[in-house]
């Protein structure tokens, strides 16, 4: 069943058009890749659906769980289950990781904190009292950003680009984190241009230019956006080292 | 009210049973308790409207543990002064919690007037914690003259954090000789028709001498806050910062007034400023967490001023 469905999204930002009638239906439970070329309108995407300020003026609909989301703000549309991880995540002078984790937790005990924490490969006993400030670096605060979601048990999540400054040994404790939020039932959004994280998907959606270019399985998609994308010349299509630079 | 009560609030009552941890317990004029360590003195002397107090640590004298002093006022109604003279002697060293606690207070106010002397190579720690009472009518006029030596460190937060601000007025001055380090930080939060003027003034004079100048600020409701930073430096390698950081909510206002002035071509001294409401992206991470808006905006502040 379809949970949540984008019916002829159109944005425009700063006079031009950013989406262009878009529309998608992603499924309970399962977990997708929206992939496509820098400035592609991934992120603006994923900022659509949460309700971000600047990004609520869209035409079509946003429908959840059958209700129209569009009209609603980003904590009613949070306290319905959705939820963002940041491609850049925001940082926090004085909020311990701790208290970060456990402001979104369901479950707001130390013991969650500490759980989720262990998840995405942090100690706790070295992180939690830690700030969420520029003392992390941007691995760590990308995966205490995934930890506060796993706290939060969202029925659908939206991770931009999880993958970034992510080193390789680490990205198998984030891709642990999709399977773990899969086994929670949530439905996941992976927004990427990096093939080893659109391998975690089992349906893709692949955006250039603002618009859905095509659709399918991950495996169909990989090919077409090696095949097809990468040698493409249109001005937003990236150079090889954007997308293999993981 | 119990001076005890004043001690639990400020949850200190515990601590001051420990004969190997020095205290002072002052309440209005009167001083109520006091315990010290091996090479630290403290000499009092009672005013009508306050204590005057004289505090040496002898030279070289690390005292170990944290020293703590209560400066309370349990009456609704009260002018309190605080004469303090303090003598860090060469290559002592001390840190030093005091807490500030005006529970009851309608209108009262608190006056406290330093002079330290920080001697070479010797460490001062001061950490100030006020706890007021919900009334706005409380006036604080923390005032502080610093010296410090050749390689001397002193480090000091000030910390309002708990209960309306009402009226506060800091005023202090440092000045730091050669390779000294001089840290300090201030923590507000005000609200209603609280007024806030932090003033802090360093002067590097010395060469190699480091500064800090450090302010964190809220208003909301009608509050108001003016920080006024000035970091001097006159000494080659001399170097400063000052960094002003004030979240204005509701009709709130606050000034920053950040001066450097450098007059070494050796010396460097920096500064950064940023008034606003809470950043965008701090708000919209924890709304998309479930948190309303006044929850965001709260656990932003709180981490701000802890
Ligand atoms: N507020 C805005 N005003 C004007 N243009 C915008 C705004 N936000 C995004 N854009 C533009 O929309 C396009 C899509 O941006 P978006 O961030 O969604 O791309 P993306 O696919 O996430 O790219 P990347 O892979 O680089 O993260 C870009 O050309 C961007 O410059
Ligand atoms: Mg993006």
């Amino acid at each position: 069943m379809a949970m949540l469905e984008l019916k002829s999204i159109n944005l425009n930002l700063g006079g031009k058009p950013i989406l262009s009638n878009v529309n998608i239906d992603f499924w309970e439970g399962h977990v997708h890749a929206v992939v496509g070329p820098n400035g592609a309108g991934k992120s603006t995407l994923a900022n659509v659906i949460m309700g971000l300020e600047g990004y609520r003026k869209v035409e079509g609909d946003i429908i959840f769980n059958g209700t129209s989301i569009k009209d609603m703000g980003i904590a009613e549309r949070a306290k319905l289950g959705i939820t963002l991880g940041w491609q850049e995540p925001a940082r926090y002078e004085g909020l311990t990781v701790g208290k970060f984790i456990m402001a979104s937790a369901k479950d707001k005990s130390v013991d969650t904190a500490k759980d989720v924490l262990e998840m995405v490969g942090l100690n706790p006993e070295d992180y939690l009292q830690r700030a969420v400030d520029k003392t992390l670096s941007g691995g760590e605060r990308k995966k205490v950003e995934l930890a506060s979601i796993l706290a939060m048990r969202p029925r659908l999540v939206l991770l931009d680009e999880p993958d970034s400054g992510i080193d390789v040994s680490s990205l198998e404790k984030i891709f642990d984190g999709i399977k773990l939020l899969r086994s929670f039932g949530s439905t996941v959004i992976l927004i990427t241009h990096s093939i080893a994280v659109m391998k975690q998907a089992e349906h893709a959606f692949l955006f250039c230019g603002g618009k859905l270019v095509t659709k399918g399985s991950a495996d169909k998609i990989e090919g077409f956006f090696e095949g097809e994308c990468l040698p493409c010349e249109h001005k937003n299509a990236p150079d090889e080292g954007d997308i293999y630079g993981n | 009210m119990e001076i005890n009560e004043l001690l639990q609030i400020a949850n200190e009552d515990k601590i001051l049973n420990d004969k190997g941890t020095a205290h002072m317990t002052i309440n209005l004029n009167k001083v109520v308790s006091k315990n010290l360590v091996p090479g630290l003195h403290i000499d009092t002397e009672e005013m009508e409207d306050g204590v005057k107090a004289k505090i040496v640590v002898d030279e070289g004298v690390v005292i170990e543990k944290q020293v703590h002093l209560c400066f309370g006022v349990t009456h609704e109604q009260a002018v309190q002064r605080i004469l303090m003279d303090i003598d860090i002697k060469k290559g002592a060293s001390i840190s030093v919690l005091s807490h500030c606690v005006f529970p009851r207070a309608v209108h009262v106010k608190h006056i406290m007037d330093a002079k330290i002397r920080i001697g070479e190579g010797a460490a001062y720690t001061y950490e100030e914690k006020h706890i007021h009472s919900e009334h706005g009518g409380i006036e604080v006029y923390p005032k502080a003259v610093v010296d410090l030596d050749r390689g001397a460190r002193f480090k000091t937060t000030f910390e309002l954090v708990r209960g309306r601000v009402g009226l506060l007025d800091i005023d202090y001055d440092i000045t730091g000789y050669d390779e000294s380090v001089m840290e300090m930080m201030s923590k507000v939060s005000g609200r209603e028709d609280d007024l806030i003027k932090i003033r802090e003034a360093g002067s590097l004079v010395g060469e190699k001498a480091r500064g800090v100048l450090t302010s964190r600020v809220a208003v909301r409701g009608n509050a108001k806050a003016e920080v006024y930073n000035v970091l001097k430096a006159t000494a080659p390698y001399a170097r400063g910062h000052v960094d002003c950081k004030e979240i204005i909510q509701d009709n709130g206002t606050a000034t920053a007034i950040p001066i450097v002035e450098v007059s070494n071509p050796k010396a460097h001294v920096t500064h950064e400023a940023a008034i606003g409401s809470v950043d965008t992206k701090q708000l919209e991470t924890l709304m998309s967490r479930g948190l309303d808006e006044e929850e965001a905006v709260e656990l932003i502040i709180n981490g701000l001023l802890s």
